[in-house]
């Protein structure tokens, strides 16, 4: 056993943090939250640049990390500063999907992508799925060299600033079927497609996607027909390893601004951390943001184990970060008083970070079911 | 023990139920029920019909043109307004202030300002809190000093709700550094057109403008505005807190928001069926529901008691921390309902526009107000500071 970084993840920590720390503090975020594009693409070339973007494909794959305490390094960091720009959805999902399905050609992209030039987003979540990754009514049908693709996605980060999306779509079987599901490469100017934008509560844009007979050569189809159900999973996986990862480091922040506000405001002539109807409080978010430590590197660490073992860990891991992330946001909240209400006021971004994560890949309730299933099998 | 509302309380029910199903204008319950935030329009235009009809002053004794009902007579009230998504009365004019008046103002002020609060002539915001004074608002160090006529007021005051909208501030001020806290505060009226005063916008998490900075820089305010005998501000101030507290339990609030759950989880899909038949969603439902039956019977309980004479103490902040720990789970159970949909920021829709925003389960803005609730447990004195107050009294065996 051992719980310690290695070097080149401690050092792409070191740089990560320093390089948030000096460039995207509360206000700049709100300058970006205010944006059109709710992106700064000064930040995301930086990161780039860092190689965070990198890290997070493995060296067959052009980059040079790509395991899951890879991705819980790079995520921990950008929660602890509150980081709206798309990390997860232009490289976590779009770009391990393409760099784990795609062929030679469509390959290429992740090249760019980890240049920091390129931005994708995956296109999956419809508007009646709720949470379950297998129900997709979005059409794909083929005909000689032509797919067409039709339906509508629901709540697709990052969905205008991609130049490329990734689209489900069934080819084949009833609506609930693992088999059946494709994966298309859609470019954001391709006819019938449309996106229409807005803003999110916790930062970063998304859109609802429509695709109303958008006409793709069999080229845009990434990986085998019908056959990209397990491949979804296991990216939504790493997509979840990376936001509770990300839940991780905005934890750590909340109480870390909880207990400076603590110790230096002042009511009744003594610092309110003094009383102990707070201290007490206090110490079981530690104690709860201990668990979230242990689950996000048990997730983390069963990234790469057989299906079975790494999803019981992502849903033990979520289910838990759901349940403590709310007890720390809202704690922090309340010890703080009417302050942390206040957009100005950094920890408001940071619960807000927190809180949403329960709406993205499966609720603290979705995953509760999916353990009891997982452990049933 | 008898359960049944008396045959009057019947008829009253039924009264307010005609009431609203014809004078509530739609335009307004819908907004309330799709959570758009209201404009100052809105508030006084309900206000008018209230007044109209004679119940806008609803805790206002007759003698001073109110509808004096009693305390279940109120409850049966915010029952019914809330059933049917009527607009919240703006309490700070007619169920904070004016008791203070009629209790503790002179005649010419209570023949000057009630009459005006009825009529929305004035608009009253509350300055209370500041940034040094929340929980502990005696500590406040806004400075009254007496000129000649005049007060000449220095400081600042913060969390003024809706005081973008005021034209009037009923304000706690020190007049008296060197004595105990709680004997150096005076209750002032002050214009907020007055030269020197500032007031200053905070936006909340949810990007809401409902709270405020007001600042005062040598605001001279005539000393006919002084409430009461000077230095006695603490005891008006407390007496005013125990008005804050009528419907502290916000149980009309915590049905109508019930009801909102149910109906969005009946419209949001989990698998083949509706959210609503999940089981563990519905579990946390039915706890919430259960906690509310029972919370609402202690609210009637304590509400009899003071419709008999008696005066709710303790039980005031049982109901503050309960209700609003009720209040917040249900804000919290909306979210989880809404799944995806839970994560679009409504600003729009909050604003009146009529952009609408993709939402196939028609759940509105509902993350945005639970943070935006999580105010409930830390304003009108913290959970924490019921929670002080309910040992204090129960260990001492008394107030």
């Amino acid at each position: 056993m051992n719980f310690d970084l290695t070097e080149e993840r401690q050092m792409l920590q070191d740089t990560l943090r320093r390089f948030l720390r000096d460039k995207y503090d509360t206000q700049t975020r709100n300058t970006i939250l205010d944006s059109a594009t709710g992106l700064s693409t000064e930040i995301w070339e930086g990161l780039a640049e860092l190689g965070v973007i990198g890290a997070l494909f493995s060296e067959d794959q052009g980059g040079f990390g790509g395991a899951g305490f890879d991705v819980a390094v790079v995520f921990e960091e950008l929660g602890r500063a509150g980081v709206v720009e798309p990390m997860l959805d232009t490289a976590v999902l779009g770009g391990g999907l393409i760099a784990n399905l795609g062929d030679d050609a469509q390959r290429a992209l992740i090249e760019k992508l980890i240049g920091g030039a390129l931005h994708l987003a995956f296109a999956h979540a419809e508007p009646t799925n709720r949470y379950d990754l297998n129900r997709v009514q979005t059409s794909a049908a083929a005909d000689g060299n032509t797919i067409t693709l039709n339906g509508r996605k629901a709540v697709v980060v990052n969905a205008e600033a991609a130049n490329v999306l990734v689209v489900s779509a069934r080819e084949s079987g009833a609506i609930r079927d693992t088999d059946g599901i494709s994966l298309f490469l859609v470019p954001s100017d391709t006819k019938g497609l449309t996106v229409q934008g807005y803003p999110l509560l916790a930062g970063g844009r998304a859109a609802e996607v429509t695709l109303d007979n958008v006409q793709l050569p069999t080229s845009a189809r990434l990986g085998p027909a019908g056959k990209a159900y397990l491949a979804i999973e296991a990216r939504v996986a790493a997509a979840n390893v990376a936001l509770n990862a990300e839940t991780l480091g905005a934890m750590e922040t909340a109480t870390a601004l909880t207990k400076d506000y603590l110790m230096t405001r002042k009511q009744f002539g003594r610092p309110i951390g003094t009383f102990q109807a707070l201290a007490h409080r206090f110490s079981d978010m530690l104690i709860e943001m201990e668990q979230a430590r242990s689950a996000v590197i048990n997730a983390a660490g069963h990234l790469e184990a057989p299906r079975d073992t790494r999803e019981i860990h992502v849903s033990a891991a979520k289910n838990l970060m759901g349940r403590a992330g709310r007890l720390v946001a809202e704690e922090s909240i309340q010890m703080h008083g009417g302050i942390a209400m206040t957009q100005e006021y950094e920890l408001a971004h940071i619960a807000k970070r927190i809180v949403m994560a329960d709406h993205r890949f499966g609720d603290t309730d979705h995953h509760l079911e999916r353990f009891i299933a997982l452990s049933a099998a | 023990m008898d359960l049944s509302y008396s045959d009057d309380e019947k008829a009253f029910r039924e009264d307010v139920r005609a009431f609203l199903a014809e004078k509530l204008p739609t335009a307004l319950s819908d907004k309330v029920r799709d959570g758009v935030e209201l404009n100052k329009a809105d508030m006084d235009q309900w206000h008018s019909i209230l007044n109209d009809q004679g119940w806008l002053a609803q805790n206002w004794p007759k003698s001073f043109g109110g509808a004096e009902w009693n305390a279940v007579q109120r409850h049966i009230w915010e029952e019914e307004a809330a059933a049917h998504n009527a607009p919240r009365i703006v309490p700070f004019g007619l169920s904070m202030l004016a008791p203070v008046l009629q209790k503790f103002g002179s005649k010419e002020q209570q023949d000057h300002w009630l009459p005006r609060i009825l009529t929305g002539e004035d608009w009253w915001c509350q300055g209370y809190s500041e940034p040094g004074a929340g929980s502990d608002l005696a500590s406040l160090k806004t400075t009254a000093v007496r000129d000649g006529d005049h007060y000449v007021v220095n400081g600042q005051k913060t969390w003024t709700t809706l005081g973008q909208f005021a034209n009037m501030i009923f304000c706690l001020v020190r007049t008296d550094k060197d004595v105990k806290q709680q004997e150096g505060i005076s209750f002032l009226l002050i214009d907020m057109d007055t030269p020197g005063i500032e007031v200053r916008p905070i936006i909340l998490l949810d990007g809401v403008h409902e709270v405020n900075e007001v600042w005062f820089t040598d605001v001279r305010v005539p000393v006919e505005n002084l409430v009461g005998e000077e230095n006695k501000g603490w005891t008006y101030a407390k007496y005013l807190l125990t008005h804050e507290r009528t419907n502290i339990a916000g149980v009309g609030f915590s049905q109508a928001g019930l009801a909102s759950v149910k109906r969005i989880a009946r419209a949001e899909m989990a698998g083949d069926k509706p959210l609503m038949q999940n089981p563990h969603f519905a579990a946390r439902v039915a706890q919430v529901e259960m906690d509310l039956m029972a919370m609402s019977t202690t609210n009637l309980r304590i509400i009899s008691q003071a419709a008999a004479g008696g005066a709710p103490g303790v039980e005031a902040s049982m109901l503050k921390v309960k209700g609003t720990i009720i209040r917040q789970e249900i804000n919290d159970l909306a979210r989880r309902a809404a799944g995806v949909y839970a994560m679009p920021f409504a600003s729009e829709a909050m604003e009146g526009s009529n952009e609408a925003l993709p939402d196939p389960n028609s759940a509105g803005p509902v993350a945005a107000q639970y943070f935006n609730n999580r105010k409930l447990s830390i304003f009108g004195g913290s959970n924490e500071i019921q929670r002080g107050i309910i040992a204090k009294v129960t260990m001492s065996g008394g107030a």
